[in-house]
């Protein structure tokens, strides 16, 4: 017990007397926990309170059924099992324009008064009136319409005369939903997984064109007079939609399979339940987790670098205090506790932060999106999610401290007291080839020879940098390709809210990610300043100018760096693949770029440390390294 | 109590001396600190070190030979003075020519003989070579020539930890010449020596000298002290004596610098 709060009291003092660094460290683990926290955070949540929040304010429909024809669709609410209904109601195809943009929209004809079922919540302004339309919020988003604009559909001129939610679409730009097409034989087009491209006829786009599993098309609802005279002899209104509650809402589905082979062509009906629908909102969400999670991984390999480097530094500054523990009678174990028990303590520091700011965070992160009202509300911390974080964080400092402690409890007593720090490496293949380079090369790559594992640190830095940037880029590209292959169908150049939200996401990952990695490239640097530091002043004794010492301290982290960025590359692809199965990659310049980018940036960032690092007087630095 | 060398003094050091001045230093003086905690470590010293002169610096610890030594290297910059080789002004040139300065025209030994741990004695004494501009080839070279001129032309390809603290203090001497340099700084050569190391390298110096290499000195050890041709007692940044050498040992100036039993 006495030994144990020894150790605890030495490693608290040893905080407490090197507090920047010790917040270094907290700061670095805490932003891989916080990343991991909402990761595993969006794995208990859904968009399952929204949805049925909205779905209540809505009288959101069980199942949702669009057909050819008024008939069929009154005979359709009139089937056994149909609790209540509305409709059928026109849906007319149009193209609307708005600032430029364009985009296809079903316009759904309904009345002024409310209705039984799917009556669509106004957010802003007021429901619809003749010549004036209702937008559906995420498509108003994206079209960036509000109350009171005037938009054109098919050519007439509307006022926008409010913005509303619904619970009986998914959200724009419709993502492919649990929806039945029919009738088919195909399987798999009735399982809740995206499926293949496929044509709707029943729901034809402006010229006749038949809507596809791929097409992105808006919402909007409008007086049925106003739907009615958006058709044209040449675009004639063929679909009739009707919104049924079920006695049962849970048989929506069987009642949705059932009704669908009773459909009197391929693809001639369509129909969604409240289940599909729900799950469609809820993707949101799962693709956040797809980008957040990789994201933690990258940072918790940076955080590892970032620890190993700030473990090392210390061990070779206090390499002293070791000494003298050792000399009052500290044991071998009893040294390596102490340096873990600091360590470890500073990562349950940053696995508290990372856990609270993670919770903290996930809510934004959360957010249901326009096409819901209510709240997903935070996520709920599970044991097993502060297990697995701080699980995370101690495996970060062990990683990383683990061989350093060893090492320093079984050093040499004398030596650590005399301070002898460990005696650089000698790779005498990089001394002879050095021989023939420049003088800031030549010292450049006999530093890197010195130390070969900060050097491998220094590349694996670069590496996992360099992977982050590669996926970020190459998940913009696919994002992009994907906005501009949507404009390209409806004409129309909308954002995207599920692209858009991934790249915030992303940005915030890569924000963290060039952060952590720019702190380590300084904590790098500055170990490799401190460490070259009587080798820089000798080299300054011997004739080698200021300028050319520095630059070799750059050039020395920037021979680690190549390495790692080429690495980065192939890892980065590898890493975007298996996050966006299937998605198509950036052109190699692209790619080529960011690894250059990142080495600039690196040895950018190193220029001001080895500046700082070699401004001390030559003499001083000689005459402490004799003393 | 300070006792500068007047312009008589100057004289007759000039006249007695083997050639004409290479090295000279007007007023030069080195603070530390500021205010109350000012400390002045060399204090408005003249000096001039003749062409081929074998010049000892004496004095206690903490007497500011060392500091005065650096300052006359160009390791480190004066508060106040000047300094001259051969008639070019040292103390103001720029960083770039101070380096050139460093590494063409002085060569140090350190006490700590300060080494690269990574690198065999071959390639510690090709380092200033290569830094100089030379070929790998024609470094290696020299450092061979050098290395078989110290007597360790057999451990040229030993690390510094495999060799003795006299022979890496030799290796150090080597390199000190890789450049051919004007005048060789040497900062308590034998401090960290044993008898036998220090007899090694006084006679290293003393071949040095006699092939007309100018050497400074700073030493405690009045034995390398007596190869000189001239000794200067230094105390509290200040020179208070100063004696050309006859090869009669008296043992007064160890005493008025402080060292005496």
């Amino acid at each position: 017990m006495g030994t144990a709060l020894l150790v605890f009291r030495l490693a608290a003092r040893d905080v407490r007397r090197h507090a920047a660094q010790a917040v270094l460290l907290v700061v670095a683990i805490a932003a891989a926990t916080a990343t991991l926290t909402m990761g595993i955070a969006l794995n208990g949540v859904t968009s399952q309170s929204p949805y049925l929040t909205t779905r209540a304010a809505t009288k959101g429909p069980d199942v949702v059924a669009y057909l050819p024809s008024a008939a069929e669709a009154s005979n359709l609410s009139r089937a056994s099992g149909v609790a209540h209904h509305s409709g059928p109601f026109p849906v007319a195809s149009a193209t609307i324009r708005f600032d430029g943009r364009q985009a296809d929209v079903f316009a759904e004809g309904r009345a002024a008064a409310p209705a039984a079922v799917d009556q669509p919540l106004v957010t802003t302004g007021g429901w619809v009136r003749p010549g004036g339309v209702v937008v559906e919020r995420t498509f108003a988003d994206a079209l960036g319409v509000s109350v009171g604009d005037h938009v054109s559909l098919n050519g007439k001129s509307f006022l926008v005369a409010g913005i509303a939610v619904t619970a009986a679409q998914s959200p724009y730009p419709n993502l492919c939903n649990g929806t039945l097409v029919g009738p088919t034989p195909a399987a798999s087009k009735f399982s809740s997984a995206c499926p293949p491209f496929f044509n709707i006829p029943v729901l034809s786009l402006p010229g006749g064109r038949e809507l596809s599993s791929s097409d992105e098309v808006g919402q909007i609802w409008m007086t049925e007079p106003d739907a009615i005279a958006l058709g044209s002899a040449a675009d004639p209104l063929t679909t009739y939609v009707v919104n049924l509650k079920l006695s049962n809402p849970g048989d929506a589905l069987a009642f949705a399979y059932d009704r669908f082979a009773h459909a009197s062509g391929p693809g001639t009906a369509l129909f969604s339940t409240w289940q599909g629908l729900e799950s469609e909102d809820g993707k949101l969400i799962q693709d956040g987790q797809g980008v957040l999670q990789p994201g933690a991984f990258l940072l918790a390999l940076l955080a590892v670098a970032s620890v190993a480097v700030l473990v090392g530094r210390r061990l070779s500054e206090y390499a002293r205090r070791v000494g003298l523990l050792k000399a009052v009678g500290g044991t071998p174990s009893m040294v390596a506790a102490t340096f873990l028990a600091e360590n470890l303590m500073l990562a349950l520091i940053a696995a508290v932060a990372g856990l609270a700011a993670g919770w903290l965070v996930a809510p934004l992160i959360t957010k249901p999106g326009a096409a819901l009202i209510g709240t997903a509300g935070p996520p709920a911390l599970s044991p097993r999610t502060v297990v697995d974080v701080i699980g995370l964080a101690i495996v970060v400092a062990l990683a990383a401290t683990l061989v350093p402690a060893i090492r320093a409890s079984r050093g040499s007593t004398v030596a650590a007291l005399n301070d002898v720090g460990r005696p650089p490496k000698r790779r005498g293949a990089l001394v002879r080839i050095s021989s023939r380079l420049p003088i800031p090369a030549l010292f450049g790559l006999r530093l890197v020879a010195r130390r070969p594992r900060r050097s491998l640190l220094s590349a694996a830095n670069v590496a996992v940098t360099t992977t982050g940037i590669v996926t970020v880029i190459a998940f913009h590209a696919y994002a992009d390709n994907k906005v501009s292959g949507s404009a390209a169908l409806t004409g129309g150049g909308l954002s995207n809210p599920v692209v858009n939200r991934d790249e915030q996401m992303l940005t915030i990952i890569t924000i963290m990610l060039v952060t952590l990695a720019a702190l380590n490239t300084l904590f790098t640097t500055w170990a490799t300043v401190l460490d070259a530091r009587h080798a820089a002043a000798l080299m300054q004794a011997l004739g080698a100018q200021t300028r050319q010492v520095s630059s070799g301290l750059v050039v020395a982290q920037v021979l680690c760096a190549i390495p790692g960025a080429v690495l980065g590359i192939p890892l980065g692809v590898g890493l975007y693949k298996a996050a966006v199965h299937g998605g198509s990659l950036p052109p190699v310049s692209w790619l080529a770029a960011a690894a250059l980018g990142t080495l600039v940036a690196m040895a950018a960032l190193t220029i001001v440390p080895a500046r700082v690092g070699t401004r001390h007087p030559v003499a001083e630095v000689l005459q402490s390294e004799t003393a | 109590m300070r006792a500068r060398l007047d312009g008589s003094e100057e004289d007759k050091v000039s006249e007695n001396s083997p050639g004409a001045p290479i090295l000279r230093a007007r007023g030069l003086r080195k603070d530390y600190g500021s205010g109350s905690g000012l400390v002045r470590a060399v204090d408005e010293i003249d000096l001039e070190v003749a062409h081929g002169e074998a010049l000892a610096i004496m004095g206690p610890s903490g007497c500011g030979k060392s500091t005065l030594l650096h300052l006359l290297g160009g390791l480190d910059r004066p508060s106040a003075g000047e300094i001259w080789l051969e008639g070019r002004r040292v103390d103001r040139l720029p960083e770039r020519g101070l380096a050139h300065f460093r590494r063409h025209d002085v060569g140090f030994v350190f006490q700590a003989f300060h080494l690269m741990d990574e690198l065999t004695a071959r390639e510690n004494v090709e380092l200033p070579a290569l830094l100089g501009g030379c070929s790998p080839r024609e470094a290696r070279r020299r450092a061979r020539r050098l290395l078989d001129q110290v007597g360790l032309s057999d451990r040229a390809g030993h690390l510094p930890s495999a060799l003795s603290g006299g022979q890496r203090q030799r290796v150090a001497i080597a390199r000190a010449l890789a450049n051919d340099p004007r005048i060789v700084l040497a900062d308590e050569p034998t401090g960290n020596l044993d008898s036998t190391a220090t007899l090694d390298v006084l006679r290293l110096f003393e071949s040095l000298h006699t092939a007309g290499l100018t050497l400074v000195v700073v030493t405690h050890d009045e034995r390398i002290a007596a190869t000189a041709n001239r000794m200067i007692a230094m105390r509290d940044g200040v020179f208070v004596d100063e004696m050309r050498l006859t090869g009669r040992k008296t043992g007064n100036l160890g005493d008025l610098a402080g060292l005496g039993g």
